[in-house]
């Protein structure tokens, strides 16, 4: 691990974030954000519900401005790029979103079909091809013809994934890949990241809760803190050092504790004054 | 105030993909178009057909009644066209197309924003613009015309039914009279009037659409306020038409 960080420290970095600030009306839900990702890394962003890091991932992609601070891609800010820029710019990232956000208008194939046929002059026929092998990869052969309706949610999430691959992206994002998924297709959709980085040379930003997947796939980890400190990053570092960290959020995020106390312990009368003067 | 710019922002954007980016290599894409022109347009066509059909009977009916107690019946042909001509197949097509395909156009984008899908367009470097919405307004702006000549037509059979059965006027006669009171210039005007509030409709369902915030409940309101709006914006546009070529 160390032998990568310091190799991978001397290349340029592919993102960077610099104090990124987002209010949303008197709502900070993004503080003075601050990290690098070098290429080849499986980069998590880690964190509660509602500290901010789906919303981070939508200022990486450029479809959330900031407010103050720069985001960096390919050495460009995505925030101050003209929209051909910016086009240009995607063409060199996939995204899979958290929904999968499959055009429900076409079948599985013509998502996956659909950046092909947009951004390459390839033919019908290798088109056709590249978008089996792709179904394959995901194990959705024999699904291609069907809406997205028709088919779960996990195959949903499997679908957006191949058509975010159909490119072979050199920078992929995920948002929660992993969520609503069975124990097994969560190991295959980790080993898909893990055969992106390993094969292609690819990086990988991923945003998640998932413990045992964070631990499988990341490179380096980040993790945003919640309550008094939202949308600030509270640790950073490789996997091992986040398991050995010795904040008390991230600990007890890693393993999956509650807040010092339960709920309604103690006292019941002092419990229920201080959940009404919260509210 | 917010929402009237980017109304206009939505307005500027469509004239650049409507206009300018076919000729950087960036053209129309007719089969979504064409797809378009189904939905909003041929889908349309019972319902404007039921609707026009009425309203030349209760035109024919209700003028008969009147120029009766004057003898006037022969007037009838020609009160039914010019009325329908000029004013009523325009704005009653146009409430058609609010009713099912303006709302459907709302709600369709509306959903296609809540669950990520335009964003994954915008991130696939596919403008939504030019898959969504340039298509859409190239069907409203071909199939508001043609539905409302088609109206035209259902309403003057509608009509004659009445001139017909009711008042004994024969076919000849009735087209005759029907066709006296009507000028080529009332024509292109109630055209002109088809393809403003087709403009109109699409540009409101669309930026309505694509503005939607939270949910399914978001959808279901931005859906209201696409039919409300569009209907306030079609009876103003069709006052101000009116007056303009009145004077």
């Amino acid at each position: 691990m160390a032998s990568h960080e310091s190799s991978s420290q001397v290349a340029h970095p592919l993102i960077e974030v610099d104090s990124l600030v987002r209010h949303f009306g008197p709502q900070r839900v993004l503080n003075g954000v601050s990290f690098k990702v070098y290429p080849g890394e499986t980069f998590v962003i880690m964190g509660g519900s509602g500290c901010g890091k789906s919303t981070l991932l939508r200022h990486l992609i450029g479809t959330e401005k900031p407010t103050s601070g720069s985001i960096k891609i390919f050495g460009d800010d995505i925030a101050k790029m003209s929209n051909q820029r910016l086009m240009k710019a995607r063409n060199k990232f996939g995204m899979l979103f958290q929904s999968g956000a499959l055009l429900q208008s076409l079948t599985i194939a013509e998502n996956v079909a659909m950046p092909l046929v947009e951004h390459t002059r390839l033919d019908r026929k290798l088109i056709d091809t590249v978008v089996k092998m792709k179904l394959e990869q995901v194990g959705l052969t024999g699904h291609g013809h069907k809406k997205p309706a028709q088919i779960s949610g996990g195959m949903k999430k499997r679908a957006a994934l191949a058509r975010a691959l159909a490119l072979d992206p050199p920078l992929l994002f995920s948002d929660e890949p992993t969520a609503g998924l069975d124990p097994i297709m969560t190991a295959v959709v980790d080993e898909l990241t893990q055969k992106l980085t390993r094969k292609i040379g690819a990086t990988v930003v991923v945003v998640t809760h998932d413990m045992a997947s964070i631990f499988r796939i990341a490179t380096r980890i980040i993790m945003l803190g919640t309550g008094d400190r939202q949308g600030t990053i509270v640790a950073q570092g490789t996997p091992d050092e986040i398991r050995a960290h010795p904040d008390p959020l991230v600990r007890r995020f890693i393993n999956g504790e509650t807040d010092d106390g339960e709920p309604g312990g103690g006292e019941d009368d002092l419990y229920h004054q201080t959940l009404l003067r919260r509210t | 105030m917010a929402g009237l710019r980017k109304y206009l922002s939505l307005c500027a954007g469509l004239l650049y993909w409507l206009m300018i980016a076919p000729f950087r290599g960036k053209g129309w894409r007719m089969g979504l178009v064409f797809a378009q022109i189904v939905r909003i347009g041929v889908h349309a066509v019972p319902m404007a057909a039921l609707t026009s059909l009425t309203i030349g009977v209760v035109l024919a009916m209700q003028s008969a009644a009147q120029l009766q107690k004057l003898g006037a019946v022969g007037f009838v042909p020609g009160l039914v066209s010019s009325s329908l001509v000029k004013e009523l197949a325009p704005l009653v097509t146009a409430i058609i197309v609010i009713g099912r395909s303006g709302s459907g156009v709302t709600a369709e984008l509306g959903t296609m924003r809540v669950s990520e899908e335009i964003d994954a367009l915008e991130v696939m470097a596919i403008h939504p613009m030019s898959w969504l919405i340039v298509p859409r307004f190239l069907a409203m702006v071909v199939m508001m015309p043609l539905l409302t000549v088609f109206s035209i037509y259902v309403g003057l059979f509608g009509g004659w039914l009445i001139a017909h059965f009711a008042l004994d006027m024969t076919m000849p006669f009735y087209v005759q009279r029907a066709l006296e009171y009507v000028a080529l210039r009332d024509v292109w005007i109630g055209l002109l009037k088809a393809v403003v509030f087709g403009v109109l409709v699409v540009t409101i369902a669309c930026n309505t659409g694509l503005n939607v915030e939270g949910g399914a409940e978001g959808v279901g309101v931005s859906t209201t306020r696409s039919v409300v709006v569009s209907l306030l914006a079609v009876f103003l546009a069709n006052a101000v038409l009116t007056a303009f070529f009145f004077f």
